[in-house]
Formats: structure tokens, sequence, C-alpha cells
């Protein structure tokens, strides 16, 4: 039976997330298809159709499709959903908000951000902020599941995949009103292979400049704990932990953070953890290759003066 | 208008959860409980729109233990004017904890629908979007705005990347992400008042939804601990590592 993997783009772009959800796909089984749903997305379906190992990509291109209403997008992916034995989709804002409508709607039920593989109906996925892991079968006919991309490495572009045009509108009465991306120079949060993230300790919004400027220097993406979201110092889409963005960067540069269970839960993957911290008995130096007791106003500046 | 604000009981955010010895679940024996985080913003919101006059009868739901009636007074002492409890001791299913409120909602028929976009246990993000499926009401899910304008509502979203505005007819079902507002916290004579406020107790089988088993959680293990790092004296030491150790920069 085949897999479909629900294609993210923005009608202009394939993400890389997508590149990663294929691979946790091939690693359940072969046929592997993904759905490009969308407005004048034509170019979205070109870049779908040369991810490695895709059999088909099913384009579905309509006004209705254009900013990912989940009502829309649903019964969309439900109207499909019987010629699939798994649906997955990355566990984005667009992928929390859609699938879970595609299981009720199937009476199945759901695995949330799923990170390994075990058999084609077994999977390990994190519980209380990653706290422990669970490893859970499903015993539906239909798994459906979101999948935690930092999990994964994204499978190259060397496929030549069959295109298949889906007919079917699916409307609602949600209206898309607008929309508003934080326009930044810097790389993506979730794909970026550096990030620099500040905590409470940054003190304003406008300390988080020093940040800035390391981040821009290493190439890097800025993120921030809850704390600094809290106290208003940077938007929500940066905060990475638990209920933010989950990342796993080649290098995570944690700086003025405590290291509460919520934010460990958001980078511990990290392939290589710095952390710059007054308190000498912060958490977050138990999870850090690199410790720096230090001033964060001393040590950031001097940092950035010696890369 | 009427608002149903289901609510769940978890572990305290504050406290660290271990696996127990067979790995067959968590350990929660005698840890702090309390009201999931974001659910109790979803209450704050449903009191903040009956001060400003849009609500005005706020119904908290909860499924879970004879304990979790706790969690239903703390909401009550916020502002919820009555509680449901569907005491159950058997950990359910987000799809099944769907249909137990759905059939609430068959009974309850609120304008509003409002809850936390994730509890912090099981951490899923389901419950508010299968409800919304299964009611056949529209959904919002992680609201950091939500505005009531007549017969409708609109209501600003945090997406991956920015912000999402929607608009849509009433009843809806909007789940709350952290920014919707800020709880406040009890106060000790509405708490008093919270005790003498109407709570009914109901079962599972009195709501005639069939519920099924959908998943085994076969074991649950620690996750992979990290090797211990070290400490460095200097920025430039720092430095000197992640070129040459780390080799990352």
């Amino acid at each position: 039976m085949a897999i479909l993997v629900i294609a993210e783009h923005d009608n202009a772009s394939l993400k890389l997330d997508t590149a990663k959800v294929v691979a946790c796909a091939h690693q359940i089984g072969s046929d592997v298809d993904l759905l490009v749903a969308g407005e004048n997305c034509a170019t979205v379906a070109q870049a779908a159709k040369q991810l490695s190992g895709v059999r088909n990509v099913l384009v579905a291109d309509n006004g209705a499709y254009a900013h990912g209403i989940a009502e829309n997008l649903g019964a969309l992916v439900v109207s499909i959903a019987n010629d699939y034995q798994h649906i997955l989709a990355s566990a984005s804002s667009l992928g929390k908000d859609v699938l879970p409508r595609v299981a009720a709607l199937l009476d199945v039920a759901q695995l949330s951000e799923v990170v390994e593989v075990v058999s084609e109906d077994t999977f390990v996925r994190p519980i209380y902020a990653g706290s422990a892991m669970a490893t859970v079968q499903s015993l539906d006919a239909i798994k459906v599941m979101t999948v935690r991309v930092s999990a994964f490495d994204a499978v190259s572009n060397d496929g030549a995949a069959a295109e298949q045009s889906l007919g079917g509108v699916f409307t609602s009465n949600v209206e898309f009103v607008s929309q508003t991306l934080t326009e930044s120079e810097r790389p993506d949060l979730g794909a970026a292979s550096v990030v620099v993230s500040g905590g409470r300790a940054m003190g304003s919004a406008e300390n988080f400049a020093i940040l800035e400027q390391l981040a821009d220097k290493l190439g890097g993406a800025l993120g921030a704990s809850r704390a600094a979201v809290d106290a208003g110092y940077v938007p929500n889409d940066l905060q990475v932990g638990q209920t933010g963005k989950i990342v796993a960067p080649d290098l995570y540069i944690a700086v003025g953070i405590s290291g509460a269970i919520q934010h460990l839960a958001g980078m511990k993957d990290s392939k290589v953890i710095v952390a710059i911290n007054k308190d000498p008995e912060a958490p977050i130096f138990q999870v850090a290759d690199y410790g720096l007791e230090a001033d964060l106003f001393d040590a950031v500046p001097k940092l950035v003066a010696l890369l | 208008m009427k608002v149903l604000v289901p609510v769940k009981r978890v572990v305290d955010a504050n406290v660290k959860v271990r696996v127990n010895a067979d790995n067959s679940n968590v350990d929660t024996a005698n840890l702090k409980m309390a009201i999931n985080p974001f659910c109790e913003i979803a209450v704050e919101e449903a009191v903040r729109l009956k001060e400003a006059g849009i609500v005005t009868e706020i119904v908290v739901a909860t499924i879970g233990p004879k304990a979790a009636q706790e969690q239903l007074r703390t909401a009550m002492a916020l502002g919820a004017d009555r509680g449901i409890h569907v005491e159950t001791d058997e950990a359910l299913a987000p799809l099944s904890i769907a249909k137990l409120l759905n059939a609430i909602q068959a009974q309850e028929q609120a304008q509003l629908i409002l809850l936390g976009k994730q509890s912090i246990d099981g951490d899923n993000n389901q419950t508010g979007q299968m409800l919304a499926a299964l009611a056949g009401m529209p959904q919002a899910t992680f609201a950091s705005e939500v505005k009531v304008e007549g017969d409708t509502v609109v209501v600003t979203r945090e997406i991956d990347g920015g912000l999402q505005t929607l608009k849509m007819p009433l009843p809806a079902i909007i789940t709350t992400d952290l920014r919707l507002n800020e709880p406040r916290y009890a106060k000790l004579p509405n708490i008093m008042k919270a005790k003498r406020k109407p709570l009914e107790t109901i079962t599972v089988d009195s709501l005639g939804v069939e519920l099924k088993q959908h998943q085994n959680v076969l074991k649950v293990t620690p996750p992979a601990q990290r090797k211990a790092g070290v400490m460095v004296a200097s920025v430039e030491e720092l430095v000197e590592k992640l070129k040459n150790e780390a080799k990352v920069i």
C-alpha cells in the first residue's frame, strides 16, 4: 500500500521540510506520492517531481488551496485517503492544523511529531516535552502522522515522478483575510545550520541586536526562549521549545537562557550546543558541549569580534 | 452567547517527569498537578469575552479522574460559570476526547468553543481540530487574537514565519496559543465562590458515544542523554574549540 505526503510550500517554492518527510516515508515503504495543493503552484509541482523516490505528484491547483485553509485541504486529503495506508505531513503549523481533521474524518487516531520509524505500524514520538519517548503501535487501517523534520535528513533531488492533476475542489465557510510573514535576510529557523538564541537575560528587545550581529556573522538564524517571547523582546515565531519550533542545527548558541525543560525540548538534538550564562548553576550547562560562565554583554561582542 | 471551554488536568509545567521502572509509562504518582497552561489561556479568553459583554455563560468541561474536579474549580475561580465533569480513570486518546466533547457540544449548543492548542503531557495538538471536524464547525488554531464581530469571529493565528488572519461564522472552534493573553491569578474570594458554582458529574457511557482503541503504547523510555560537555574559561578558548575541536565554524 502507498504513502501520501502532503507537500508544504508557499505556492512558489517547495519547503525543504517536505524532502525530510519524504525521507521518513521511505523508511516506512516505497510507494510514496506527494500532494501539492495550492494556487498557481506549477513550479512547486516541478520541484516536487524531482524529490528522490517519489512515485506520483498529485496536483490540486485552485484558489481554495491558496492559503492552506484546514477545512479545504483536509477535505481534499480525505477524498483520496482510501488509496493510502499512511498519510504524512511535517509537524509544521500547517500539518498540525490539517492532519488531525483528516484523522478524525477517517475515524483514525493521529501520531504527532514522529521522530523514528520502527516498523510500518510502530513509531517513536516524544511526550512530556521530550522527557520521555513513547513507542506507539497504530491499530488503524490508515496511519495519519505528523513528522518532526529535525529527526530526518532530506532526500536528494534526483527523482522523476509522474504528475497527476486532481479535479476535486473543496471549499468552506472560512475566509482568508490576510497574512503577514516576517521578512528576514536570515535563514529560516527550522532550516538554519546555526541558531543563536537569547533568553530573558537579554533584558530588552534592543539588546537582541547584539545577538543579531552574532547570527549574521555565522550566517545563522535567530531564536529565543519562551521567557524572551513572553517578555515581548521578540515575536513568537522565533520561539524554540516544546510549544515553539523544534530545531537541530549543527551549532546552537544559547545566550542568557537558563535551560528550562520546555526550551531543551526544542534544541537538545542540536549537534553542538554552546551556552553562555552568568549563572554557573543554570541547567543549560548540563546539555551544553561548551559552556562559558560569563556576562553575555561582555562575551557576545567579544565573540563577534573574534569570528 | 455561550462558550464551552474544555480543560485538562496535567502534571504541573514546572515538574520534571520520569519514566517508571518497567518502562510502561511516566511516573505521575504524587506529582503536583495543574490545569494545562494552554487551557488556562482559553479560560482567560472566555472570561475576557464575558467581561466585554460578548459572552453570557462560560461552561468548562473536563474528562478525567475524580481529582480533575480541582481543575474545574480552578477554572470557575477564574470566572467560568459552571462545570461538567466526565469521570473516567482511563487515559483516552485525543480522538476519543473529541468524540465525547462533540456529544457535550450537541447538548450545550455553545456558539464558541475555546481550547488550548495542546496539552503539555501528551503534546499531541489534536483535540480542537478533531472536534471541529466531527462537529462540522470552522476552526482557527493557534490563536493570538480573537475578535467577535456579530455572527462571525476574526482570528489571528500564529503560523510558521508570521501571522495569518481568518474570518469565520459562529459557531466556531478556536485553539489558543501563548500570546493570546496572560491568565489572571484567582482571588481568594473567587476561589471560595467557585466552590459553590454548579458542577455536574456524568459518565462516559451517558454520552452514548462508541469509543475504540486506536493505539498501543509498547514502551516509554527516557530520551537519549547528551554526554557531559566542558566549561571553557574564555571567549578565546570557546572560539578555538569551535574551530578546531567541534569544527562547526
